[in-house]
């Protein structure tokens, strides 16, 4: 049984899609959790169209089912967990009528939902950006763990918890440690004893305190304590919630680095533009993927012009800053790498390239890699420390509907886009179909609207008009953005930048809009 | 109730008995063991004789369409597709008997009298060792009319000068990503099939009409653009006839441009979402010229998206000018032509 919670795979993630399919025709259950009826949510078995924001009370509500119904795994909680009895008082207030309230999913589908997790003999939860782009993300993903540790289903094969991985290497990114308070292999900045080792190795003296995340640095460069900034790969132009607040502050900082593909809308902000080469045809490196798997990424073509690899560029800042770090390659980095980060040690190149990828951690280069993780907490005698429970309560979305702001404007992603389209702008897709406000045929019907008409929309920070398409997939009330096409949707513009303060992602799933169709004879100039 | 979870599971679920044996099997006269539930085709391998195939693929279902790799089964009355036929204890196998070498030997020749099988890999030295001679049934004659638009039963009956009817037919162009040359389609079903339920789940494509007037379809023969197609591109990875084609490669072979002898592959990993799918880069003159998948890879299965098959662009813009290869001369003009046809 799977559990997929906010998360269209089907387009964001196709060939993890094409396994899940293998188990659905395998007679494996599908149940979609998404505001949206998506692409996805039509091959479950049962589509729970929730409310955008509401799946801490649906998690809560079918916690309280699972105990309710004797089917938590006691022997489980007992072994693996502690703080059950915190979290069975939380969850004991989301009765099935509150949460049907709270989500607008009927009660009995909610327990038939509960009872189906806890039953199944292997069940996952799969989720996405609808659980981790929220103002409280982090206790949605624990409301999550919650329900796992209280079944038993982590830590074996076929049972866990599979956060997909939006972007190619974005989970190397934090393996390496591109996070701010962890060193490579997630360990952790402040521990003197950790820092120390990569001290001695690097011969540098690295701060001993936490650095910023994204979203600390734009409120860094809002106080005016962060001047400068160096981005590499990020179009935070176009893809920062609220981003005509995020672009004044990029264009009020004293220096821009930017180093890019492309002259991105960041870069065109930039004192100074490094170009890039496109590391995963253009360089040699390493990618690791959504289950943790290290992979060899290889030089096709020749990057274009002056673009150089990223880790050419480094080097050569390091030259100018006065530091000779030699014929600094991809392979000679990785091999450091080795052998300070111990979940990494036994992947040489040559062991990637020979099996096709190896997933962390790999511990010496006779082991194989791992399948899964927190196998640990079945061990006899446990394996180090017990799981917690973390009981989290329900909060509504920061920007509230009124009668001003009555539509629910979420975001998401299309088959045939990625991002704010820097990468998938270029290529040709029959199906491509730009930016546009999708709303349910109830909504339009009484908008007067009909696809292709000019819609105005209008959150409490900006206003966007684009044309509208009425769209199957919503419920009334319920308006949708993809993210890929800023030029002619600047969806960006409508986000509330408020942020949740573990993680710092932005809320960027649930915009309080109001819609306006505008009037044809006012068409003709709209757009130019 | 009580949940009785197994003990903590490290690996998939296994049929112990499923495993655990093997059968042998006389090929050719020599005895093979194999795993039970393996094919004949997988016995022959085992021993280094590999059958002919076309429409057999390892990442798709067997569909029994082509027959060029039946063998003759003791106490069969009929020949078998070894691709699908499974190993049972004892089977006494002959992969080229009398009656083998004929059926693959017409097989062959129905296939080339009718289909244009110039880029097929392989069957060119097929229809040597089988001494397959497709023009014994008379010179190649197209269709007169549109294979499209026929109806069952509704064909012309063949003139007295008739020689072999063909399944020729103009190349389909409807998309600036792959074209559908239906003159060199041999009906193997591996494009319905990955497009269906052995991988893609989209079923834009099945096989419409009967008999000779039998062919790959959109529903109402609507165009690519007008189906349900999401250009992943499954089917042209499988197509064993190249009836299937990119854009890119149809552009470059027209302009007598592409060139495999000059071409590398170079394996990485896609650049969108998080899956790690594995891409082979097939590359010209620097220039990347058509994306590929593993089939041997546990991520892909020789699977993309049209993200990973078809969203390279950004690192090659055809409107680059800071250095202009034939190939994108090609590929521009290809572009720019469809651009202004509409």
């Amino acid at each position: 049984m799977v559990l997929l919670w906010g998360s269209n795979a089907r387009a964001a993630h196709p060939i993890f899609f094409h396994h899940l399919l293998k188990g659905l025709r395998n007679g494996a259950r599908l149940y979609a959790i998404d505001p949206r009826r998506t692409e996805s949510a039509q091959w479950a078995d049962i589509w729970l169209g929730l409310d955008v924001g509401s799946d801490i009370a649906l998690a809560n509500a079918m916690g309280k089912v699972v105990i309710d119904e004797g089917l938590a795994d006691r022997r489980f909680i007992e072994h693996a967990t502690t703080g059950f009895e915190d979290y069975a008082a939380v969850v004991a207030d989301y009765t099935l009528e509150r949460a049907e309230a709270l989500t607008g999913i009927p009660g009995d589908v909610i327990r038939e939902t509960a009872i189906a997790y806890a039953s199944a003999p292997r069940a996952q939860i799969c989720w996405t950006l609808g659980i981790t782009e929220h103002h409280n993300a982090t206790d949605n993903v624990l409301a999550l763990i919650n329900l796992a540790l209280l079944t038993g289903h982590v830590g074996r094969y076929g049972s866990g918890l599979v956060p997909l991985r939006g972007q190619n290497n974005v989970q190397g990114g934090g393996d390496m440690g591109a996070l701010p308070n962890k060193l490579p292999g997630f360990q952790d900045v402040e521990d003197d004893e950790l820092r120390g080792k990569f001290e001695a190795v690097w011969g540098r003296t690295i701060p001993a305190t936490n650095g910023w995340h994204l979203s600390e640095m734009f409120e860094a460069m809002d106080a005016g304590t962060l001047r400068g900034l160096h981005v590499i790969g990020e179009n935070p132009a176009d893809s920062e919630a609220d981003v005509e607040h995020a672009r004044a502050l990029l264009r009020g900082l004293d220096t821009l680095v930017v180093q890019d593909l492309f002259l991105t809308r960041t870069a065109e902000l930039a004192d100074v533009v490094l170009p890039a080469a496109a590391d995963w045809a253009e360089a040699e490196g390493t990618m690791t993927n959504s289950e943790r798997r290290v992979q060899r990424v290889r030089r096709a073509v020749s990057p274009p012009g002056q673009a150089r690899p990223d880790l050419d560029i480094l080097v050569a800042l390091a030259g100018r800053f006065g530091h000779d770090w030699g014929g600094l390659t991809a392979q000679i980095a990785w091999d450091e790498l080795r052998t300070l980060s111990p979940m990494h040690a036994g992947m040489s190149y040559e062991r990637l390239e020979r099996l096709g990828g190896i997933q962390w951690p790999c511990w010496d280069e006779e082991h194989p890699g791992e399948r899964f993780l927190h196998g640990r907490l079945w061990q006899e005698p446990l394996g180090g420390r017990p799981a917690p429970f973390l009981p989290t309560e329900w909060v509504p979305p920061v920007d509230r509907l009124d009668d001003e702001h009555p539509y629910r404007l979420t975001t998401g992603r299309h088959l045939d886009g990625y991002n704010t389209g820097v990468q998938s702008g270029g290529f040709s897709s029959p199906n491509r179909s730009w930016g546009t406000l999708d709303l349910s045929r109830e909504d339009a019907a009484k908008l007067d609207l009909i696809s292709g008409d000019l819609v105005r929309v209008r959150s409490r920070r900006g206003t966007v008009e684009l044309p509208a398409r009425v769209s199957d997939a919503l419920r009334p009330g319920l308006t949708f953005m993809a993210v890929h096409y800023p030029e002619e949707a600047d969806v960006n513009v409508l986000t509330i930048d408020t942020w949740d303060p573990k993680s710092g992602t932005a809320e960027f799933k649930a915009t309080a809009v109001s819609l306006e169709k505008v009037d044809s004879a006012a068409t003709a100039t709209v757009g130019t | 109730m009580t949940i009785q979870h197994p003990p903590v599971d490290r690996e998939p679920p296994t049929s112990s008995d499923e495993h655990a044996a093997t059968v042998t099997v006389e090929v050719d006269g020599r005895s093979v063991s194999v795993a039970r539930g393996a094919t004949l085709l997988d016995a022959c391998r085992a021993i280094e004789q590999p059958q002919p195939t076309l429409c057999f693929l390892e990442t798709l279902t067997p569909v029994n369409a082509c027959r060029v790799c039946v063998v003759e089964v003791e106490g069969s009355r009929p020949l078998v597709p070894s691709c699908s036929r499974r190993a049972e204890e004892g089977m006494v196998v002959a992969t080229d008997s009398p009656r083998v070498r004929h059926s693959r030997r017409m097989v062959l020749e129905f296939l080339g009298s009718s289909v244009d099988l110039s880029l097929a890999d392989d069957v060119a030295g097929w229809m040597e060792d089988y001494g397959a001679d497709p023009s014994r049934f008379g010179p190649p004659t197209p269709p007169a009319d549109e294979r499209d638009g026929r109806h069952a039963g509704h064909h012309a009956s063949p003139g007295p000068e008739a020689g072999a009817e063909t399944v020729e037919q103009p190349v389909k162009i409807d998309n600036d990503l792959y074209v559908r040359d239906y003159s060199r389609c041999i009906l193997c079903y591996r494009c319905v099939e990955a497009c269906g339920e052995d991988a893609q789940n989209t079923f834009a494509i099945a096989v419409a009409g009967r008999g000779f007037d039998a062919r790959i379809s959109t529903e109402f023969d609507l165009p690519l653009t007008d189906s349900a197609c999401v250009y992943c591109g499954n089917c042209i990875e499988v197509c064993p006839t190249d009836a299937l084609m990119f854009r890119s490669e149809h552009e470059l072979r027209r302009a007598e441009v592409w060139d495999e002898d000059e071409q590398q592959v170079t394996r990485t990993v896609c650049s969108f979402c998080g899956v790690g799918c594995n891409l082979e880069l097939h590359t010209q003159d620097d220039r990347i010229v058509k994306v590929t998948s593993p089939k041997d890879h546990s991520i892909t299965h020789g699977n993309l998206c049209v993200k990973g098959r078809f969203g390279y662009d950004h690192v090659q813009e055809l409107g680059d000018d800071l250095a202009t290869t034939p190939i994108d001369e090609v590929l521009r003009s290809a572009r720019d032509g469809s651009d202004a046809g509409g």
